[in-house]
């Protein structure tokens, strides 16, 4: 039997990420609906024991010059395993590694390719992606004509423990060479500890760009703690220099699990939602009423946070 | 360090955006376009590392709408060349592989050190830019990148993986990165300044012809999110939906009674 779909493990140090079974889970979907095995491409150096999930047949790259994360030697190693695996879908994450690959491993192949997907679907032999375009504002359903359709899905979108499930797959090694890739892994850090540990709070006063400076801050700090809670925050308030890296909720941040996340003056983007939409209660205060943020929140405010704010330190 | 930035412009996402009548964009119409937020990080990048080890920064972009005054901006903000690479519809809808092949044509006649753009943009649908920039002109590139630092005739970048671990590794150049944050925040250029820049900048301009960019994905439908239900809204004054927010917290035990 043929491959149908390639999940691309995802692992760049430590476990191998939820994403990566996500995909597989939604994976075997496609795979029995194409008609052909599910394929995991794992690659790496002493990879050793990874679990394959519910893989078919592992495709192992295992190689010294892939000991550190270097995109282009990554994308060699995965055109490599694109070519001997044929699949007629690859799913990647938009992590980094999606991020990284699947837009240019596509534009190499000459293959149709679909990002920020949250739904992968077959209409015969036609993949069709359900993509998050304009921060969550919009969905495309687009037709991805052409094999191997790629497909970078947002984490999260779909359960994991189908994809966990463990089997025996077929191990195919491949031997690539990876000295031309233009680029080598120098290693990987952890981030520093530090003093705030939002992840440990009951309660999250979290802001995004919608306090519109530093010097508003002030604002949502009194709140913060007034309630003896700590400050937390989207991006753009740490990119800005606003508050250091630990306040930060999302992707490349903290995941929070507060029993209530109170954010205030954010969109509600797709990666700030990776990092706290498994909050008990989300209430969000947000002019724009088509905000996504109110998508996930379970309470609404439209109130301006600077009315809201003082109104609320006040009661406290 | 001789550098080019690629920017764009986007549908500013504040805006309410409507499907046009075929369903398959936004209705380009009534919509403001702004400077794609992640393309200033990446010009503010090549500004700094202008400043650090001399070189030139060649600001390039797609005729599109106000794009013109993003250019005089960049000009305004310190860029040495401003480029606009016109031969499609600056109306329509340009997708990441057929920008990023006019973006690859015309790079294909210069010789940049390093290419920087943002990691992404909103409506990438079929991928973000610098891989596919790349994949065209057959260089490294890298993603969600957060440091650059020149190292002789390479770059070592820091990118970032998730949850606040970071990956560095070495590329040869010339390179193209997609930028996530630069060492500091975008600079701001003031009105005054890019009026200045409108006097004194030319904006180059190129023609590319259609490329060939292969199988893309075909968009059936644009529709907005179906509702989940989603929150419950608190309506009132502000004071009054403070009320309620405290009785919230009350009742978790999360503030006193
Ligand atoms: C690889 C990658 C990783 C990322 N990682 C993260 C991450 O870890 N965390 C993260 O947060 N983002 C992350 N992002 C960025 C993310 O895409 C968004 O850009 C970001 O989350 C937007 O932050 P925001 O909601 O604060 O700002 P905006 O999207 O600008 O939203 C501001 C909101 O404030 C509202 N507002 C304005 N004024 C008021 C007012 N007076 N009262 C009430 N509301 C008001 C507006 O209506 C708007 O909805 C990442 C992006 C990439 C590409």
């Amino acid at each position: 039997m043929s491959v149908a779909v390639l999940v691309v493990s995802e692992r760049v140090v430590g476990e191998v990420p939820d994403v990566t079974f996500e995909l597989l889970g939604k994976g075997r979907e496609i795979a029995s609906a194409l008609g052909g095995e599910l394929a995991i491409a794992v690659l790496g150096h002493q990879v050793g024991e990874l679990p394959f999930g519910a893989a078919d047949v592992a495709y192992v790259v295992d190689d010294p010059a892939l000991a550190n994360y270097a995109a282009s030697a990554v994308e060699a190693a995965l055109a490599a395993v694109v070519e001997a695996a044929s699949p007629k879908v690859v799913l990647m994450s938009t992590g980094t590694v999606g991020l990284d690959l699947a837009a240019s491993l596509a534009a190499r192949l000459g293959a149709p390719m679909a990002s920020y997907a949250v739904d992968v679907a077959t209409e015969g032999d036609t993949v069709v992606a359900t993509s998050q375009l304009y921060g969550g504002k919009l969905l495309a359903e687009v037709a991805l004509e052409g094999s191997p359709a790629v497909v970078s899905v947002i984490p999260g979108s779909f359960a994991a423990d189908a994809g966990r499930v463990g089997g025996a797959p077929r191990i195919e090694t491949i031997a690539v060479s990876l000295d031309g890739a233009g680029a080598r892994g120098e290693g990987v850090r952890e981030p520093e500890a530090s003093g705030v540990d939002i992840t440990a709070a009951d309660l999250l006063v979290s802001v995004g760009r919608g306090i519109g400076s530093k010097e508003n801050l002030e604002l949502v700090q009194e709140l913060a703690d007034a309630l003896k809670v700590p400050l937390a925050a989207s991006r753009p308030i740490i990119d800005q220099g606003w508050l250091p890296k630990p306040h930060q909720v999302g992707k490349s941040g903290k995941k929070v699990k507060p029993q209530v996340y109170l954010a205030l003056g954010i969109s509600g983007a797709p990666e700030h939602l990776e990092g706290m939409r498994s909050a008990g209660t989300i209430i969000a205060c947000n002019t724009d009423p088509k905000a996504p943020i109110f998508e996930v929140a379970h309470y609404g405010t439209t109130v301006d946070l600077f009315d809201l704010v003082p109104e609320l330190t006040e009661r406290l | 360090m001789d550098i080019v930035v690629v920017v764009r412009q986007l549908a500013d996402l504040v805006e309410e955006l409507e499907v046009n009548d075929e369903g398959t964009d936004i209705d380009r119409d009534f919509v403001k376009f702004v400077a794609n937020e992640w393309d200033e990080a990446a010009l503010e990048e090549a500004l700094c590392l202008k400043e650090a080890v001399g070189g030139t920064v060649t600001v390039v972009a797609l005729d599109e709408p106000d794009v013109d005054q993003t250019l005089y901006a960049a000009a305004a903000k310190g860029a040495d060349r401003v480029v606009k690479l016109t031969g499609h519809d600056p109306d329509g809808w340009v997708r990441t592989r057929e920008r990023a092949a006019r973006v690859a044509t015309w790079l294909r006649d210069q010789h940049p050190d390093v290419v920087l753009t943002g990691v992404q943009a909103a409506d990438d649908l079929d991928g973000q830019m610098a891989g596919v920039v790349a994949a065209y002109l057959g260089w490294p590139h890298a993603a969600v990148v957060v440091v650059v630092e020149p190292a002789g005739n390479e770059l070592t970048v820091t990118q970032e993986l998730g949850g606040g671990t970071v990956a560095t590794s070495t590329l040869a150049m010339p390179a193209v990165l997609g930028i996530q944050a630069a060492r500091q925040a975008p600079r701001y250029a003031p009105i005054s300044r890019i009026r200045q820049a409108q006097q004194s900048t030319t904006i180059e301009e190129v023609e590319i012809d259609e490329p060939a960019i292969g199988a893309v994905a075909s968009v059936r439908r644009l529709f907005p999110p179906p509702s989940r239900g989603g929150a419950e809204m608190l309506e009132g004054s502000a004071a009054e939906v403070a009320d309620k927010i405290v009785e919230i917290l009350r009742a978790r035990g999360l503030v006193r009674a």
